[in-house]
């Protein structure tokens, strides 16, 4: 619903409305810099936009970024789903949801495939994302360049240079002390073969999930004020050299404890009484879907 | 080949308050090519000025120096910029002096061999036969071919000074004193090697405190006083 | 022979400066500071052509201007007058924009943008500082300093990367085995040589050398220098050698320039300025050695 059609159908969803804060908790001067910064982001693929990042009820370092993103785009007639590490029932995704839902009574859902918007924190979900969706993701540090340089005027530099020789000689030197990258999350990305990104503290696993996707992924840093965007059908490659590719983690011999699943991403549990490890899928909602396939 | 025309050379000692010193007054003469001008006067009279000038290792105050260059035409070396100078002394001028100048950790061969490699651009084994060949002529023995000429005798450093001069084969070759401090048998070596540049073409003028040598060498000589 | 660089009336002021600066500076006046403005004239109006394949010797004593030269040619700092041309070259070839049609010399690079002198400086120049803390980054390995012009180039093959450093560091002298090091553990003669390879990763035209030796023992000195010697002979480099050492100049140096108080004070050929120098400075100079 385009936002004329709104107001002139007497605003619905407006009963959401808590406290005189207007339809999404932000005014629209704030959400359409926002959306403007985000329209940007998406023009220049990879690239941190600055923008004016306005203070929200959660503290910063908890996802602000990703809930002004959410809360600039969201509709009355979007449906939601939040998920924190994969999991839709963490505090922190819970606490969000029941946020967005007081401040734009949108509907909310566990299923990836009935969501339209979807905030994550550090996990992609394993279902392939559809081009009517988007993706919100978390980001605490948008700077893929920090490891190598502490100066922010300096590593702006280098991206408006493209001289990422820097970046490339943190790599060979892992390569040289530990036989391979040891980059494990934030793993960097060229985007549209231009800027080197951060994807955020996604695992490598979720990472070849950005490249040529149906689906538009937004970023917010809400405390280092960034945003930046891959928008659909874009190349992101993840940084390697012919003779040490990319690779993701390899899960082989271990599946689900839960619903047996071989090909989603496996989070470690220490068995406190039996002692040994099992493993689970991550991706709550995925692993629901397997084990409960007619309830949703 | 090369005529000097009222060479001139003052020093003029601004650390000593300006105090002139005349090196060598309106010096002329002429050489032409393939020949051979001896430079003789007493001690003092200015003949290393003279040929430092044509080297151009000093700046004449006043008079030119003109030379048959094979890559520039007639020029006047008095007044040639600096590069074509150092264009001429690597491929057409050689210049052997009193003191030999050492380079560290440069074996003997090595320093004969460089003007050949860079100069005549032969392969490293043809100018090491070459520099070889030419050691042993001057009588250093091979076991020296591998040392550093900083450690050698008077004579040894003059015969390796003489051996890297010659080696390229320059147009023109200026020589201050080349067998001073070299024995009877080493001087006629000299000699011999020189005669035959010579019969390849090189003009040389050189200074020989033997005036006897040097009449025997020379076409003609030139007082310097 | 056509020069590589052509630099004439090149200058660098710090301070405001004022129209008296140039004439109240400078050897005469024994001092490179302005007495009315305050403004100090770290190098004023030098000019000089620097050819292919041949080593230029620039001497003088603390504040002769000649640090501060090096610093402009290589684009770390900015001049305040004076022009650089570069000569059409097949390293530049990847630049266009810096030439006009049909001139065989470029335009002014000092009136180029960061990003382009950056450009410029990576095709074409290496740098190797008395300082190696200055040339080199002390916690990435040996090898990793010199593969980084490579990956800045484009190298993706960690093979190939390697294969090259160690090359490069080998003809450097530098063992081997010691690549993965990182040059903080070295000697200074072998920072010194990690920083010569590292100046030669990308094949430059033209080596700054400032002041290498100094401050090494006499017979590290002498292995740095030889092997500049060589390396020079073989990659048919342009050296622009800054030292204050006279024996180093003789050493390296075809021609030679002077500097005193921030101005060329006398130019030529290196065995001419030793033995028959002809300014009262060049002259104190060659005095003064040992």
């Amino acid at each position: 619903m385009l936002m004329q059609e709104w107001l002139a159908n007497g605003k619905p969803g407006e009963e959401a409305d808590p406290a005189g804060y207007p339809f999404g908790f932000m005014d629209e001067g704030a959400k359409r810099e926002v959306r403007r910064s985000i329209l940007k982001a998406v023009a220049i693929p990879g690239y941190q936009v600055p923008y004016g990042s306005r203070e929200m009820p959660i503290a910063r370092g908890w996802g602000t970024g990703g809930i002004q993103i959410t809360l600039s785009l969201i509709r009355p007639d979007d449906v939601l789903k939040v998920i924190d590490q994969g999991c839709d029932g963490s505090v922190n995704a819970v606490n969000i949801k029941k946020f967005v839902k007081a401040v734009a009574g949108v509907e909310i859902t566990t299923n990836t495939g009935a969501a339209t918007v979807i905030q994550t924190r550090h996990r992609i979900p394993e279902e392939p994302m559809r081009a009517d969706q988007i993706l919100v993701l978390q980001v605490p540090y948008p700077e893929a360049l920090r490891e190598v340089e502490p100066s922010e005027a300096e590593t702006r530099r280098m991206h408006a240079e493209a001289d990422y020789s820097r970046m490339w000689l943190f790599l060979y030197e892992d390569i040289v002390r530990f036989g391979e990258i040891s980059i494990s999350y934030r793993y960097p990305v060229t985007v549209n073969g231009r800027y080197i990104m951060d994807p955020s503290p996604i695992p490598r696993w979720d990472v070849p999930k950005l490249n040529r996707s149906e689906t538009l992924f937004l970023f917010g840093a809400g405390r280092e004020k960034r945003i930046y965007a891959i928008p659909p059908h874009t190349s992101v490659e993840p940084l390697e050299f012919e003779d040490h590719t990319f690779r993701v983690e390899d899960f082989t011999g271990k599946r689900c404890a839960r619903c047996g699943a071989e090909d989603s991403f496996l989070d470690e549990v220490i068995d406190g009484e039996a002692g040994g490890r099992l493993y689970y899928c991550s991706d709550s909602g995925y692993c629901d879907k397997r084990v409960e396939p007619c309830n949703l | 080949m090369i005529s000097v025309d009222k060479l001139t050379k003052e020093f003029t000692l601004h650390i000593l308050d300006g105090k002139r010193i005349d090196a060598c007054r309106e010096i002329s003469f002429e050489v032409p090519a393939g020949g051979f001008l001896g430079l003789s006067g007493p001690s003092g009279a200015g003949k290393s000025t003279v040929l430092k000038c044509i080297y151009r290792t000093y700046l004449p105050s006043s008079g030119a120096i003109r030379y048959d260059s094979a890559q520039l035409g007639r020029v006047d070396l008095a007044t040639l910029s600096d590069r074509e100078v150092l264009d001429i002394r690597n491929k057409e001028m050689g210049y052997v002096s009193q003191f030999l100048k050492v380079i560290p950790r440069v074996s003997a061969l090595d320093v004969v061999m460089e003007p050949i490699l860079t100069r005549n651009g032969t392969t490293r084994a043809a100018a090491r036969d070459r520099a070889a060949h030419l050691l042993e002529r001057l009588r250093i023995p091979s076991r020296l071919f591998d040392a550093y000429p900083a450690t050698f005798s008077g004579g040894e450093q003059q015969r390796i000074n003489i051996a890297r001069a010659v080696s390229w084969r320059p147009r023109l070759l200026l020589l201050d004193e080349p067998t001073a401090s070299l024995d009877k048998g080493s001087v006629q070596v000299v000699l011999d090697i020189l005669q035959e540049l010579r019969q390849e073409g090189t003009t040389m003028i050189g200074i020989f405190h033997d005036t006897e040598l040097m009449e025997s060498v020379a076409d003609q000589v030139f007082r310097v006083s | 022979m056509q020069p590589v660089i052509k630099v004439r009336g090149l200058a660098k002021r710090f301070g405001a400066g004022c129209d008296r600066c140039a004439s109240s500076t400078g050897p005469e006046a024994e001092t490179n500071q302005c007495p009315h403005c305050g403004a100090v004239l770290a190098c004023n109006d030098v000019s000089f052509d620097l050819f292919p394949n041949e080593a230029l010797g620039i001497v003088g004593e603390s504040g002769s201007g000649k640090s501060t030269l090096v610093r402009l040619l290589h684009f770390e700092w900015d001049a305040c007058a004076g022009t650089v041309e570069l000569a059409r070259t097949p390293q530049l070839a990847h630049l266009p924009e810096f030439f006009t049609e049909g001139e065989a010399y470029s335009r002014n690079l000092l009136g180029l943008s960061q990003f382009q002198k950056r450009q410029v400086r990576n095709a074409l120049m290496g740098i190797v500082y008395q300082n190696p803390y200055l040339g080199l980054r002390m916690q990435v390995s040996a090898g990793g300093n010199v593969a980084e012009r490579l990956l800045g180039a484009g190298w993706r093959n960690i093979a190939a990367i390697r294969s090259r450093a160690a090359e490069l560091l080998a003809r450097t002298e530098i063992p081997v085995a010691r690549m993965d090091e990182p040059p903080r553990n070295f000697s200074g003669g072998m920072q010194q040589r990690v920083q010569i390879a590292k100046a030669l990763s990308n094949k430059p035209l033209i080596l700054f050398l400032d002041e290498v030796t100094t401050g090494l023992d006499l017979s590290v000195q002498a292995r740095v220098l030889d092997l500049i010697r060589s390396l020079r002979e073989e990659f048919q480099l342009s050296l622009l050698v800054v030292s204050h050492d006279l024996g180093v100049i003789n050493l390296l140096c075809h021609r030679t320039m002077v500097m005193k108080y921030g101005r060329v004070v006398e130019a030529g050929l290196t065995d001419q300025i030793l033995q028959d120098p002809q300014h009262r400075y060049t002259q104190l100079l060659v005095a003064s050695q040992l």
